[in-house]
């Protein structure tokens, strides 16, 4: 089978999520890339590094460079004619092409795979990942999107693809490009970090998030995270909410503190290596699922906890 | 303008899915069932839009069991004019769902169409993307603000990095994000007013769509049991676990 694999990117540079992308799609078949952007040779010769892909096809036009999904799902669709599979990260970005471009092509595609389990069947979690599914696709194509946490990224050296220029349509005339406000931070993306240290409704406020768990954080070099409590209530922005409809972690140590440890919330980490939980509440459901557990005021245990790591 | 807010019948959020013992599904028999939550969220947006004076009518759509009346229902007493149940027993998938609502919006000609991101069941995120495919029209996913101005409507979107703000031409599509709104309740007697309220029925033959499904499951099995590990006394001790862990 011939694989198409979405590169996720910010035209300078290819984010991780491709790479778990890479790893995904190789265990069905050939991978080329799609890097769609705008000036974004960089992120092109980057993607021709990672190991085990076929060649990359760059489409390089204003319309791309924000990556509206409808200018690139109708780029998508002319380069299938090449292509079994379409396969994208469970990224904000790739959970909006992707859908654009299986209902073009007339498939069903499959949301968040966690494994290929033979040519077109798949595992993929459903209500909040309380159930595995294995499903298999009749439709001639397949249209995929992939879990990050659930394959080993593929190198991101080693590889030396060829490059190859491509074009569609451009620019739809539907949609347009306004502005965005992205989160400027040292820290490490949530998705890829090793630790993370995640807060709850129990923190109270910004400032009081921000005064308890920052400190902890950066003591570790972990990334920050929170429930959805947390953010509906402003103590930190929405790219921070893990769970499922926020973001699928799954490193290998995640604090969750004064967070309960609702079904939604558990679906983002409880794939997590260790999982280690502060709440004062010793029948919280985050309990059954924490390795570690220590019960008591948050207020009291962190400050006394970061000064002794 | 018109609106059109399609909403699903799901088990309610509250409620821990129980898998089947012979692998064929979850059960759902005797399990609460409510409307899917980022639909609530869609219906409130629309009600809102009404409110502001920028929508004149909002239809509730459905497809389901006859019981997807009831979440109809929900829709017409929180707000919505009238609603439309498209009637199946079959579980139709996110590809069929968009081709009916597809058809649906020929003959209403909404301004915009209000969806969920995500059904809580399937957890598919796909129908609204795949209607806005169909109908070769704008989306606006996951959105966190959304301003009707003329004939476009600026949607702000939740993105992985922060949010992002985009500017549809009209007829449009949006998916909800969860800070969008907080849906109001039904009062009682809004929900002895939605009784009232008109409600079609329909099939998917009405509207010429096969719903014949592309994907087959083949099991369904329960996620690997975490389980609990064990409480430390106190911060010393904690000290000590995750120094162990060799993170610090
Ligand atoms: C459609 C839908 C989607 C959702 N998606 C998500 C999602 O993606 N992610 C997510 O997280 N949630 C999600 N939720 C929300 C989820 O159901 C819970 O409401 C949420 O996770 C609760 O957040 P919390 O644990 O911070 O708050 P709470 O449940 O209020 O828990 C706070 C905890 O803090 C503890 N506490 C309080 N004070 C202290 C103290 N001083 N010291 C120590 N402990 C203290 C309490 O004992 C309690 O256990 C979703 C809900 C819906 C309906
Ligand atoms: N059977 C259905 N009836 C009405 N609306 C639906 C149905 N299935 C999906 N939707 C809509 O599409 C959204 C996304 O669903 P999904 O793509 O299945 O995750 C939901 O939040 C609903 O707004």
């Amino acid at each position: 089978m011939k694989t198409l694999v979405l590169v996720e990117h910010d035209n300078a540079s290819v984010k991780d999520a491709t790479l778990a992308t890479v790893t995904a799609a190789a265990a069905i078949g050939d991978v080329d890339l799609l890097v769609a952007g705008s000036n974004a040779r960089g992120a092109a010769e980057e993607a021709a590094k990672i190991a085990g892909t076929g060649k990359v096809l760059l489409a390089d036009d204003a319309a791309y460079e924000h990556q509206l999904a409808e200018n690139v799902a109708p780029l998508v669709v002319g380069l299938m004619a090449d292509y079994d599979a379409f396969v994208a990260p469970a990224t904000t970005t790739g959970k909006n092409i992707a859908p654009r471009v299986a209902a073009l092509l007339d498939v069903m595609q499959i949301s968040d795979i966690m494994s290929v389990e033979g040519d077109r069947t798949f595992t993929r979690p459903i209500y909040a990942g309380n159930a595995i599914a294995t499903v298999q696709s009749s439709d001639d194509k397949l249209v995929l999107t992939v879990r990050g946490t659930a394959f080993d990224k593929a190198e991101a050296e080693g590889g030396s693809a060829t490059i190859e220029e491509v074009s569609g349509k451009g620019d739809s005339g539907l949609s347009q490009f306004v502005s965005q406000e992205l989160a400027e931070s040292e820290r490490p993306e949530l998705t890829s970090a090793g630790i993370i240290v995640s807060g709850g409704r129990a923190l109270k406020d910004a400032e009081t998030f921000e005064q308890y768990i920052t400190p902890l954080a950066d003591k570790l070099g972990a990334g920050i995270g929170a429930s959805r409590a947390a953010v509906d209530a402003g103590y930190v922005p929405n790219d921070y909410q893990v769970g499922q409809t926020g973001k699928i972690v799954a490193p290998d140590v995640y604090f969750a503190i004064g967070i309960s440890g609702a079904i939604q919330h558990l679906a983002g980490m409880k794939d997590s290596k260790t999982i280690i939980a502060i709440n004062k509440d010793e029948d919280a459901p985050i309990f059954q699922v924490a390795d570690i557990g220590l019960v008591g005021d948050l207020f009291k245990i962190l400050p006394e906890l970061t000064e002794k790591l | 303008m018109k609106i059109l807010v399609p909403v699903k019948r799901v088990i309610d959020y509250n409620v821990k899915p129980r898998v089947k013992a012979d692998g064929s599904g979850v059960d759902l028999a005797n399990v609460k069932m409510s409307m899917n939550p980022f639909d609530e969220i869609a219906v409130e947006e629309a009600i809102r839009l009404k409110e502001a004076g920028k929508a004149e009518e909002i239809v509730a759509v459905s497809i389901g069991p006859a019981k997807a009346q009831e979440t109809l229902r929900t829709a017409l007493a929180m707000g919505a004019d009238r609603a439309i149940l498209v009637e199946t027993d079959d579980e139709v998938e996110p590809l069929a769902v968009a081709k009916i609502l597809k058809a649906i919006a020929a003959e209403e000609q909404p301004g915009l169409i209000m969806l969920g991101k995500q059904a809580i069941d399937d957890d598919s995120n796909q129908t609204g993307q795949m209607l806005a495919a169909l109908m070769e029209r704008p989306q606006g996913t996951f959105a966190n603000t959304v301003e009707v101005d003329g004939d476009s409507v600026t949607v702000k979107r939740e993105v992985d990095g922060g949010l992002e703000t985009v500017k549809l031409t009209m007829p449009a599509i949006v998916t909800t994000d969860l800070r969008l709104n907080e849906p109001r309740y039904a009062s009682l007697p809004n929900i002895m007013k939605a009784k009232k309220k008109p409600l079609d029925t329909k099939t998917s033959a009405d509207y010429g769509v096969d719903t014949a499904r592309r994907l087959t499951t083949t099991n369904v099995s329960e996620p690997p049991v975490r389980q609990a590990g064990e409480k430390v006394a106190d911060v010393d001790a904690l000290v000590a676990k995750i120094k162990a862990l060799g993170i610090a």
